[in-house]
């Protein structure tokens, strides 16, 4: 019994980062419109990113993560201006091509980059855990989980409440109502996208904690993502969160009860399901 | 009379020159004429009928697994498995594309869902002893066997002619398909799906039907070059990057004409394979190169020439054409005609 509760509650705190990454795609997706399929190779960019200055100067992944998240930021306003933006009026899959291109140059400059092999950062207190009765939790995991709360619940907030996060729901609400009110929708697009690639840089500095990464994940990485989003209900932000724990525990079941390699294959069977039976996810949108 | 003689050219050469041509460089025409038979086949499903497929390495995987496993556990002639895998494919294709279009949703979920199921496809062959598992399947090779073409088993000279032929056949089947009733059907749902339907064409069927016999044919492809490569492993027949590989060619030489993929696949293959052996022959060893290659030229194509290359020649080729014809006709009859012409050039 507490073995199968603890994996339930590991289950919530992978979920939460899920939940934070794919909320990074759904900020995308439900602003700019764009599906961006190189979802995972940011990831996996930002996984790299935190180990490697985790190798250099032993710092906390942690501690890094705001500075990841900036250059995040820019990366993807540097996308969105450079290359995404060209492509707002073309057809749906010229976009999407375009993108899988991006990805596949990402995937294979890391590979070249970095090389194939599995890469994780290490802390003091990696091998530690908080124990609740009989119930042990890995103090890394529960820590990345709280942060990517934490995260999620600011961009929830700055949606809401700030001037800026306003200007883009007007966007994504109404294109042309935004330019009429005279706002710059290239430049809030690359925000969007900005803050999109930002949420990814914060989950995957938490994320080398918690997993081994190689560049080959990237598109396994992409696609749990998508059915997260799509799970929690396109462009609905609060969906992906809850999706993502729901997922997050789904595979830690999946895990526990068959081969951990064969996590991954239940996600994809969930999209199915959904997909058969409510394909507009089941949350509503918030954009 | 000239395109005859050009294409009579063509095909005498594509028979003869593998006779003159090294191991290596025959290696690499089977490599390009397998992603051009495959690129069509993903043709057409996106060029013909506009649907976005990114998992077709789901059914060139199917293909190839189900006929060297039948092949290797059971003996099977793989011209028996091949129908068994076209089939197997196509109701996989059609379930798939029921599932994703059922309720007209938009395009990204279809793709997704694609990838999704290539990706299962992946972790299940990971995981099937019958099909060798993480470890691979191998076909048995028997040295000495020279040409054996009832079990598929030879020399690469046979596959060249095998894939030459397949290739060739597939041309000529969906130029003869895009004929018919149902080529025009898949056609206007290209063009415009909701004036296609306003004519009464159940774009559901159509879509179905499309994706069913582009995911067949594709397993073909598979099947045919598991038996040439005698190894499989689902991490590489399955990868997202397989899938991609496959409609670089189209992309890069035309979606949607019949000609493109073919001259895409002939020239990025090539072209990718050559980059590999000199970065070998330099000494250095960066595994992506040839992906990267791939998504640069993807990413340029579709940017500055979205049409791809064959397009773009075309209308060049089809002029040197009619200009051959003029000198011809010169040739053999008449001067006064080309005097007449420049007599009405310097009226007007």
């Amino acid at each position: 019994m507490t073995t199968f509760l603890s994996v339930g509650l590991n289950g919530v705190l992978i979920g939460l980062i899920y939940g934070l990454m794919a909320l990074g795609l759904s900020v995308v997706f439900g602003v700019v419109r764009v599906v961006n399929f190189a979802h995972g190779e940011m990831m996996v960019l930002a996984v790299y990113g935190a180990t490697i200055l985790n190798a250099l100067f032993r710092v906390d992944p942690i501690l890094v993560a705001p500075l990841i998240a900036l250059f995040m930021f820019f990366l993807g306003y540097g996308l969105q201006r450079g290359l995404i933006n060209r492509l707002l009026h073309q057809a749906e899959h010229v976009q999407f091509i375009i993108l899988a291109a991006v990805a596949l140059i990402l995937m294979n400059l890391q590979l070249m980059i970095f090389g194939p092999d599995a890469k994780a950062a290490t802390v003091s207190y990696s091998l530690e855990t908080f124990e609740l009765g009989t119930i042990i939790l890995d103090k890394v995991r529960v820590y990345a989980a709280l942060i990517s709360l934490v995260v999620a619940m600011a961009l929830f907030a700055f949606f809401k409440r700030t001037l800026l996060g306003k200007t883009i729901r007007a966007c994504a609400d109404n294109l042309l109502g935004a330019q009429v009110v005279g706002l710059d929708y290239k430049h809030l697009y690359a925000i969007s996208f900005g803050i999109g690639s930002a949420c990814v840089g914060v989950a995957g500095a938490l994320m080398s904690l918690v997993f081994n990464v190689t560049p080959h994940l990237a598109p396994e990485l992409t696609l749990l993502s998508f059915v997260i989003v799509i799970i929690g209900g396109l462009g609905s932000m609060g969906g992906a969160l809850v999706a993502g724990v729901f997922i997050g525990i789904v595979q830690a079941y999946a895990g526990y009860f068959t081969t951990p390699s064969l996590k991954s294959l239940f996600s994809f069977l969930l999209l199915i399901l959904v997909l058969m039976f409510r394909p507009q996810g089941f949350f509503k949108k918030a954009f | 009379m000239n395109r005859i003689v050009f294409i009579a050219i063509g095909i005498l050469v594509s028979l003869l020159a593998p006779l003159f041509l090294d191991k290596y460089v025959l290696s690499i025409l089977i490599l390009s004429l397998y992603f051009a038979f495959v690129g069509q086949a993903w043709n057409l499903m996106m060029g013909f009928a506009g649907q976005l497929s990114l998992g077709h390495a789901l059914y060139v995987g199917l293909g190839a697994y189900l006929g060297a496993g039948f092949f290797v556990q059971f003996g099977l002639n793989p011209w028996l498995t091949i129908i068994f895998a076209f089939c197997a494919s196509a109701v996989l294709g059609a379930f798939i594309a029921w599932l994703g279009f059922r309720f007209a949703i938009k395009g990204v979920h279809f793709a997704l869902l694609t990838i999704a199921f290539a990706e299962s496809a992946r972790l299940i062959f990971d995981h099937l002893d019958f099909f060798g598992g993480t470890g691979g399947l191998f076909l048995p090779v028997k040295g000495g066997e020279d040409w054996n073409f009832l079990q598929l088993r030879g020399q690469p000279l046979m596959f060249y002619y095998v894939f030459l032929g397949a290739t060739a056949a597939l041309c000529l089947f969906i130029r003869s398909l895009l004929k018919t009733r149902f080529g025009y059907y898949m056609m206007a749902l290209r063009e415009d799906q909701e004036a296609a339907q306003s004519l009464g064409i159940d774009l559901l069927r159509v879509k179905i039907i499309a994706v069913a016999l582009s995911g067949g044919i594709a397993s073909i492809g598979g099947l045919l070059f598991a038996f040439y490569q005698n190894s499989l492993f689902p991490d590489h027949t399955f990868a997202m990057a397989r899938s991609i590989e496959f409609l670089m060619g189209p992309i890069v030489g035309g979606v949607g004409t019949l000609v493109g993929p073919i001259v895409g696949a002939l020239l990025l293959t090539p072209l990718g394979e050559a980059m590999t052996a000199l970065l070998d022959l330099v000494g250095l060893d960066l595994p992506g190169t040839k992906h990267l290659f791939y998504g640069l030229s993807m990413l340029l194509i579709m940017l500055y020439l979205p049409k791809g290359i064959w397009p773009f020649f075309e209308g060049y080729i089809t002029r040197l054409f009619s200009e051959k014809k003029k000198n011809n006709s010169h040739g053999d009859a008449s001067r006064g005609d080309k005097g007449k012409k420049e007599l009405a050039a310097r009226v007007v």
